[in-house]
């Protein structure tokens, strides 16, 4: 369900979707409002999910041993009357290795991601509990090789400041 | 070796050496710097135009264009103003593609200018202004806007400065460096001046795109002063390319077509490859611009608001990325400021005596950086000023 915000309150989530480390007072200073008028818009935004989680974007490939894999897989599931993908999907997602479900238009259904530590631990991941779900018709798995770019941030991006230091 | 007798011309030798160049050089061999000193955005060009430079390669597009510029260019420019400040000017004989605003300002005085003219410089403003004036034959004028009137320069002052010699008034609005924007009104007043007087106005736009909370108006839009007005304005500040050096002027045909001649012989034309760029940051470079516009007001809030904390008052700027702070109350004058404000916290910021002696008692802080160096650099200006 989608609702109407302000174009102010549209702003604040933007910012805070970039950078969540902002406190309300540099909010509040970007957005010429008041600290308390700024808690009263975040609050309104968590309590209404539409910030829903504050995350950091970890590079985990730079951590000895924790390197782990990830793979996208393409499901074919059959959709059961009443609650269509939704049953199928809740099945899948309950799984803490489970990443992400999304439902795709296209050749497949739902396309989930998987992280493991080992290529092995998610072969057995699907093998033995996705593939088993009631409903799920097919699987095909893609390993990830390598991540160059995720939620709109290139990793290991040349974002040095090239510009003189003064200029007119 | 003996020096000989130098060579250079008395009025190059005479010529004052830009004050911001020595900031540039007192930060050579510096670490941990935050330069809040920087007059070009933070942004990246975006990719599509830079793209569109990298396929007009391929293409083998490496020879000279049009001396005015490529005419799709001067089309879609000239489609820009019309659609965006509502002055239509004939893409064929009225608009040049220029290397930079710098460039257009230097032609635009040359083909205005017979020797001894006069011509009101509006300051503080852009370091170039009045040298390109003793460049052209001509004789700056100095007026200047006070913080008092948010520095805006005030009719009945250029009324004042006008003499039977006087050709032009130059304005850059929104300015650098004091953010300050003319609204259309006292635009009109100043329109008024030109009239009575017969004046050019020659408007420095650059800075049109960047305006945070008002509706632009371009000096040649305001009724009856387009024949008076020379349009300058290029694609450095909106689309982030200040490296492509790529800039434009519109002009009455007969001005117009004076300042061709000199392009022709002294440029020929702007870099190919950047014109190609700028084509295709006029067709589909508004989202961007959008969203870096965005970016700039939030911080422009965030300076200002933080500078006035700490006690240095601050003119909120309409427009453009920089604010221009006082600092009288620190007693220092603007080069000790900046200088101690380097040497103890690592912070740059511009004097504000660089732009003109009416930006004494000032520095210019450019908040065209990241939100993360911009919190860093507030933090380090008011340590400084509270240990003072």
């Amino acid at each position: 369900m989608s609702m109407k915000l302000t174009a102010t309150e549209i702003e604040v989530a933007e910012i805070l979707e970039k950078d969540a480390r902002l406190t309300n007072d540099e909010l509040a200073k970007m957005m010429n409002l008041s600290v308390d008028q700024i808690h009263q818009m975040v609050k309104k935004l968590e309590d209404e999910k539409v910030i829903v989680r504050y995350v950091s974007l970890v590079d985990w490939t730079k951590i000895d041993g924790h390197q782990g894999v990830t793979a996208m897989i393409d499901v074919k599931v059959t959709p059961k009357r009443d609650v269509g993908f939704n049953d199928v999907a809740e099945r899948i997602y309950r799984h803490k290795e489970v990443k992400s479900v999304y439902l795709m238009s296209g050749t497949y259904d739902l396309s989930v991601q998987v992280e493991g530590q080992s290529v092995n631990e998610v072969a057995h991941f699907v093998s033995q509990k996705l593939s088993t779900i009631d409903g799920v018709i097919s699987t095909t798995t893609h390993f990830v090789l390598k991540k160059f770019k995720h939620d709109g941030t290139v990793y290991d991006s040349d974002d040095r400041d090239k510009r003189i230091v003064v200029s007119p | 070796m003996p020096i000989k007798t130098s060579y250079l011309a008395k009025h190059v030798r005479t010529l004052k050496p830009s004050g911001i160049r020595k900031f540039f050089d007192a930060t050579a061999g510096m670490t941990d710097v935050i330069s809040l000193g920087v007059g070009e955005p933070d942004f990246v060009t975006p990719w599509n135009v830079r793209e569109a430079a990298i396929l007009s390669l391929e293409d083998g597009y490496t020879s000279y264009t049009a001396n005015a510029g490529l005419l799709e260019l001067r089309e879609a420019i000239a489609k820009y103003v019309d659609d965006y400040y509502c002055v239509s000017y004939d893409p064929e004989h009225e608009v040049t593609v220029t290397v930079g605003a710098s460039e257009a300002i230097d032609i635009a005085l040359r083909a205005i200018l017979d020797p001894g003219d006069e011509v009101l410089v509006v300051e503080p403003c852009f370091v170039s202004y009045a040298p390109l004036v003793t460049l052209a034959g001509g004789v700056p004028v100095i007026v200047e806007s006070k913080k008092e009137n948010d520095f805006k320069v005030q009719p009945e002052q250029l009324e004042t400065a006008v003499t039977e010699r006087t050709k032009a008034i130059m304005i850059c609005s929104p300015n650098n460096p004091t953010g300050s924007m003319l609204s259309k009104i006292e635009m009109e007043r100043i329109a008024e001046v030109a009239k009575k007087h017969d004046l050019l106005i020659l408007s420095d736009e650059i800075y049109a795109e960047l305006v945070y909370d008002e509706l632009y108006t371009s000096f040649a839009a305001i009724d009856g002063m387009k024949d008076q007005t020379i349009l300058v304005s290029g694609f450095s500040k909106d689309l982030a390319m200040t490296g492509w050096r790529l800039g434009f002027v519109c002009a009455p045909r007969d001005i117009s077509q004076g300042m061709l001649k000199i392009h022709q012989y002294a440029i020929m034309c702007a870099s190919t490859m950047a014109q190609h760029a700028g084509l295709e940051g006029l067709r589909n470079g508004r989202s961007d611009m959008a969203d870096m516009r965005k970016s700039y007001r939030q911080r422009r809030n965030y300076i200002v608001q933080s500078l006035n904390e700490m006690g240095l008052p601050c003119y909120k700027p309409e427009g453009a990325f920089y604010t221009f702070p006082s600092i009288e109350a620190t007693g220092m004058n603007s080069e000790t400021f900046a200088t101690r404000l380097l040497q103890e916290e690592r912070v740059v910021v511009v004097p504000g005596n660089a732009f003109g002696d009416s930006g004494e008692g000032h520095v210019r802080c450019s908040y065209a950086t990241s939100m993360s160096q911009l919190q860093e650099a507030m933090k380090r200006m008011r340590r400084f000023v509270d240990k003072l």
